[in-house]
C-alpha cells in the first residue's frame, strides 16, 4: 500500500511539473483555447504501467492540485471537464484494445478539447460556440498523436527495461 | 501505429471537414447584430447603424463597435483578449465570443431583406 502511494505520488509530481512548465511557455500554436497538454504523457503512460485506479488518482490529483495552486475556480471546471471525459474515453478504448496507444491518445486528446466546449457552452449558456468544434477536433487529433507518440516510446523502454517503474 | 488508428484518425478529421463546410456555408451579409450576456439578450442593433456599444456586467467591461456594416470587439478588460483579437465580422452566424465575460456578439439575418440596388457586386 505504501508504495503504491508513493507511486501515484511520483506520478502525480511528474504530471505537476508537466503542467508548470506547460503554464511557463506555453505550446498552444496561437489557437485560443487550444495547448499541447504534456501532463498527458504521464497520464497516458499511467494507462498502460498502473492499473485503472491508479490512473484515475493521478488525474484527478493532479488537475485539483494544479486548479488549486495555480487556478481558479472557472480553470478548475474546464480542466475537469476535458481531464475527467478524456480519461474515461481513454480508459475505455484502452480496455476494448481496438486502437494502439496511439489511437487511444487521439481520442483523449479530442474528447479532451470536446468536454472543455460542453463546459464553455454550459457557462456562456450559449452553443454558439459550436463552430469552434472542427478546429477543436483537428486540434485534439494533432495534439493526441504528439502525446501519444512520446508516451508510446516511453511505455515501450518501460516494458523493455522490464522492471516495474518505481 | 496501427490501421485502425488510421481510420479513426480519418473519421475525426473528415467529421472536422464536414463541420467546416457546414458552418462556412450561407455566408450572406447579416443585418442584425444580437448582443446575449450571460445566456440573456442584451440587445438587437442594425448592422447598418454606426454605433458604439459599452457592454458592462460584473464580469468586466466589453465595447462593441458596429461599424461601415462590420462589428469588432473595441476593447475588453478580460486576460486573454481573444475576443477583440477576432476582429471584424459582417456575414450571418459569424460571432465574437468573450468567454470569460460569458459575452456573446452575434450576427443574424433577421428581415432577409433583398439587396440594397446600389450593392456593388464583386
Amino acid at each position: 500500500m505504501s508504495k503504491r502511494i508513493a507511486k501515484v505520488g511520483i506520478f502525480v509530481a511528474l504530471a505537476m511539473i508537466f503542467s508548470y512548465i506547460e503554464a511557463i511557455v506555453p505550446f498552444n500554436f496561437g489557437i485560443p483555447g487550444v495547448k499541447l497538454g504534456i501532463a498527458n504523457i504521464v497520464v497516458v503512460t499511467s494507462l498502460y504501467q498502473l492499473s485503472i485506479k491508479e490512473t484515475v488518482g493521478i488525474s484527478v490529483i493532479r488537475i485539483f492540485l494544479m486548479g488549486v495552486l495555480f487556478g481558479n475556480g472557472l480553470s478548475l471546471i474546464y480542466s475537469l471537464a476535458g481531464g475527467l471525459l478524456s480519461l474515461f474515453g481513454m480508459i475505455f478504448f484502452s480496455k476494448i484494445k481496438i486502437f494502439s496507444v496511439m489511437g487511444v491518445s487521439v481520442i483523449g486528446g479530442v474528447l479532451h478539447n470536446m468536454g472543455q466546449l460542453i463546459a464553455a457552452a454550459i457557462i456562456l449558456k450559449s452553443i454558439s460556440l459550436t463552430y469552434y468544434l472542427p478546429v477543436l477536433l483537428v486540434a485534439g487529433v494533432v495534439t493526441g498523436l504528439i502525446i501519444g507518440l512520446l508516451s508510446d516510446r516511453i511505455i515501450k523502454v518501460l516494458c523493455k527495461t522490464n522492471k516495474s517503474i518505481v | 501505429m496501427n490501421k485502425k488508428d488510421l481510420i479513426l484518425i480519418g473519421a475525426v478529421l473528415l467529421a472536422a471537414l464536414l463541420g467546416f463546410l457546414f458552418f462556412n456555408t450561407d455566408k450572406d451579409k447579416g443585418s442584425t447584430v444580437v448582443i446575449t450576456l450571460d445566456g440573456n439578450q442584451y440587445g438587437t442593433y442594425p448592422i447598418s447603424t454606426d454605433k458604439t456599444i459599452t457592454v458592462k456586467s460584473e464580469n468586466g467591461i466589453n465595447t462593441v463597435v458596429i461599424k461601415s456594416g462590420e462589428v469588432y470587439m473595441q476593447d475588453a478588460d478580460c486576460p486573454d483578449k481573444y475576443c477583440v483579437d477576432k476582429g471584424h465580422i459582417s456575414k450571418v452566424n459569424d460571432t465574437i465570443i468573450c468567454l470569460p465575460h460569458k459575452l456573446v456578439v452575434e450576427i443574424k439575418d433577421t428581415d432577409n431583406q433583398p439587396p440594397e440596388v446600389d450593392e456593388v457586386v464583386k
